[in-house]
């Protein structure tokens, strides 16, 4: 599943007015006594899916997958699956299994027991659940433990446990609260690519969560990031990335340099901004009409950002600076470009030579530059 | 850790001593050949036999023995209803004087519970007997046996029974496959401790027995008000005997679960 560029030959359901959602949230509001954890919300979710929330601790992620599981039932609003209103259906009549933030392993069971305990609820028989349960603890690559107790498996371990044992009963729509988070970066990535590979091969839906941005554009059809209790934005990988709505999301996803300043001219769709006295004014394109005088801001990622020692002659955004910090990570060098105004601007570029034969060093006079369609113009 | 001064080794043997001796001296003149309470007259086990032939307290015995198991199991099946909703249950309405009115009995004077459930039984016509004392039993063994399983179940994970019906139980069902197993141990000790406190019991025994229905507690009491015989002193032998040994058993069997957890842990990390 790549990210869709191009909507047209590419996976997405959502932009075609015919495609039924398989999960409709219809101003889905949950109240906790008086807090509000969810705040009057509708999304869509269609089938073959692969949809990550993200946000910051405490937004209420959870609260949305406790929703769809059964397990929170709205103060007002209506969730519906397949079209049918299922708020009122108890979880253990909902075709949609969930894997639990705290694991929620039964302490009196052993792994394969653990694995096994879906399938028996629903009368599997037995051949067919010991194949099922060998899959899944193959899947998870903890055969090693497959007789142990929880309290004898280490975090990762667990996580993995519960993992295969949400995944037995292969459900339509399936629930990830932070799956991947106890793992090393390997076997995060290993699995990652276990869970594409099955979500793709069964048809399923999966809903995840996950503190990760990097894992939520590896994985994901869609992202929604909230906070508060709001969703601020459900877009592609690439497009949330490359068309934030806000500084909120330009800001969460990824690193940017953002400008504030006053809109000085609007015609058709670019934008100048007025941004630091002696300064020249920044080019943008337009994302919405703009009014003269109206505060926007122009966000531009690292990456989109040019350095060099001579003055570029064909960008549309040139600016002069020192260079304050580098910051080096082995593939990439992040240049942290100091204005005449005291502003820093983060440049990448990505490491071709070894650091010995590079050019630019600590304290030296450069120019950094942009294309005018590199940068996002934003209103809020 | 400092020596112990002189001062304080002197009030510790006091203290012990006041406290054991008696039990040890009874313990003693259970095995006294002699028919005297207070003269040693050589070593001999005859107490016991003729304590086993005294049909009256093994008639005692059997009572209290059916009073004890059948109260503690109904105190543990009621008071884990009562731990559920007291747990779970959300926030109802009359919460706070439900749990206040679970917790009450272990603080009112045995007495007023007794005499209480005397009136209530005499107002219905009751006829009493050993079914009025397994009432009586059941309805303060319940309160501690909510008490003991309330605090475990509040300590266990919620989500665990969410699991189980995400995967299918009803929350019967997974109520019988999870959380049963999971408090078990809690339910265990709450019926030992429902079943000792009935074993104990004479204060609200005497209020609501009747005639036929003698517990062993009422037994050696009303024998002791003619004089202690060795007898009384063997059968209470046999009872510390028998407290000690459960004591010993528990603690034995909770340390074994703390070194299985230890190891269990040290296991988890060494594969981590
Ligand atoms: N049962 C509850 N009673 C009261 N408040 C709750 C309850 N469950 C969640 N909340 C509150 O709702 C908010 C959202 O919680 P939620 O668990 O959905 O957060 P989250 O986004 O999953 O956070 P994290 O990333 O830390 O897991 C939090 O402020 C939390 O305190
Ligand atoms: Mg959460």
């Amino acid at each position: 599943m790549s990210p869709s560029y191009n909507n047209n030959s590419i996976f997405a359901p959502w932009n075609d007015p015919k495609e039924k959602p398989l999960i409709e949230f219809k101003n889905v509001t949950k109240n906790f006594g008086s807090f509000t954890a969810i705040d009057n919300q509708s999304i869509n979710i269609y089938e073959r899916e692969f949809f990550s929330i993200l946000g910051p601790s405490g937004c209420g992620k959870t609260t949305m997958m406790r929703m769809l599981g059964g397990f929170e039932i709205p103060t007002e609003g209506d969730i519906l699956l397949d079209g049918q209103s299922i708020t009122n259906i108890p979880p253990h009549k909902r075709p949609v299994n969930m894997m639990f933030q705290s694991y929620a392993l039964f302490p009196h069971m052993n792994v394969e027991k653990n694995i096994a305990f879906g399938l028996k609820q629903e009368g599997m028989p037995k051949d067919q659940i010991n194949d099922r349960v060998e899959e899944m603890i193959n899947l998870v690559q903890l055969q090693q433990f497959a007789k142990r107790k929880p309290s004898q498996l280490s975090g990762g371990q667990r996580q993995r446990v519960a993992l295969a044992r949400s995944l037995a009963k292969k459900p339509k729509l399936l629930l990830l609260d932070e799956p991947l988070g106890a793992l090393d970066k390997k076997l995060r990535e290993e699995t990652q690519f276990e869970l594409m590979n099955i979500q793709e091969s069964l048809g399923m839906t999966f809903v995840i969560v996950t503190h990760d941005q990097e894992e939520a554009m590896t994985v994901s059809s869609r992202i929604a990031v909230m906070d508060h209790g709001k969703i601020i934005q459900v877009e592609s990988p690439a497009d949330i990335y490359e068309k934030p709505n806000s500084r909120y999301i330009a800001d969460f996803l990824g690193d940017v340099n953002i400008f504030e300043g006053k809109v000085a001219s609007a015609n058709d769709d670019a934008i100048q901004l007025e941004w630091a006295e002696g300064q020249e004014k920044l080019q943008m394109e337009a994302s919405q009409p703009a009014k003269i005088g109206d505060s926007n801001w122009l966000a531009v990622r690292p990456e989109k950002i040019s350095i060099s020692k001579e003055k570029p002659i064909d960008a549309d955004n040139i600016l002069k600076g020192k260079i304050w910090d580098i910051g080096y990570t082995g593939n990439i060098s992040v240049y942290h470009v100091q204005l005449p105004n005291g502003m820093t601007i983060k440049a990448q570029e990505v490491n071709r030579r070894r650091l010995a034969n590079r050019e630019l060093t600590w304290e030296d006079d450069v120019w950094i530059s942009w294309r005018k369609t590199a940068g996002t113009h934003l209103v809020k | 850790m400092n020596k112990l001064s002189r001062f304080n080794i002197t009030s510790l043997t006091l203290g012990f001593a006041f406290l054991y001796l008696p039990i040890l001296l009874l313990i003693l003149f259970s095995f006294n050949a002699s028919k005297l309470v207070t003269v040693w007259g050589g070593f001999s086990t005859k107490w016991y036999v003729s304590l086993f032939q005294n049909e009256a307290f093994m008639d005692a015995a059997w009572v209290t023995i059916r009073v004890a198991a059948i109260s503690a199991t109904a105190a543990t099946i009621l008071g884990c209803f009562g731990a559920i909703v007291m747990v779970r249950g959300g926030k109802f309405y009359g919460r706070t004087l439900f749990s206040g009115m679970i917790y009450a009995p272990l603080v009112m004077p045995e007495v007023i519970t007794g005499l209480s459930l005397l009136l209530l039984f005499v107002a219905l016509n009751f006829d009493r007997g050993i079914t009025t004392i397994i009432l009586a039993h059941i309805t303060f063994g319940m309160c501690y046996a909510a008490v003991v399983i309330s605090s475990r179940l509040s300590t266990m994970d919620q989500s665990l029974e969410e699991a189980a019906m995400d995967l299918g139980c009803t929350p019967f069902k997974a109520f019988i496959k999870i959380t049963a197993p999971v408090i078990a141990p809690a339910m265990v000790s709450a019926w030992l401790l429902a079943f000792t406190l009935s074993l104990d019991d004479l204060v609200i025994a005497s209020f609501t027995s009747g005639p036929g229905a003698t517990t062993l507690p009422m037994k050696i009491y009303s024998s002791v008000r003619l004089g202690v015989t060795p007898e009384i002193n063997a059968l209470s032998t046999l009872l510390i005997a028998t407290i000690t040994l459960g004591v010993i058993t528990a603690s034995w069997a909770n340390k074994r679960a703390e070194a299985n957890r230890i190891k269990d842990e040290q296991l988890a990390f060494a594969n981590d």
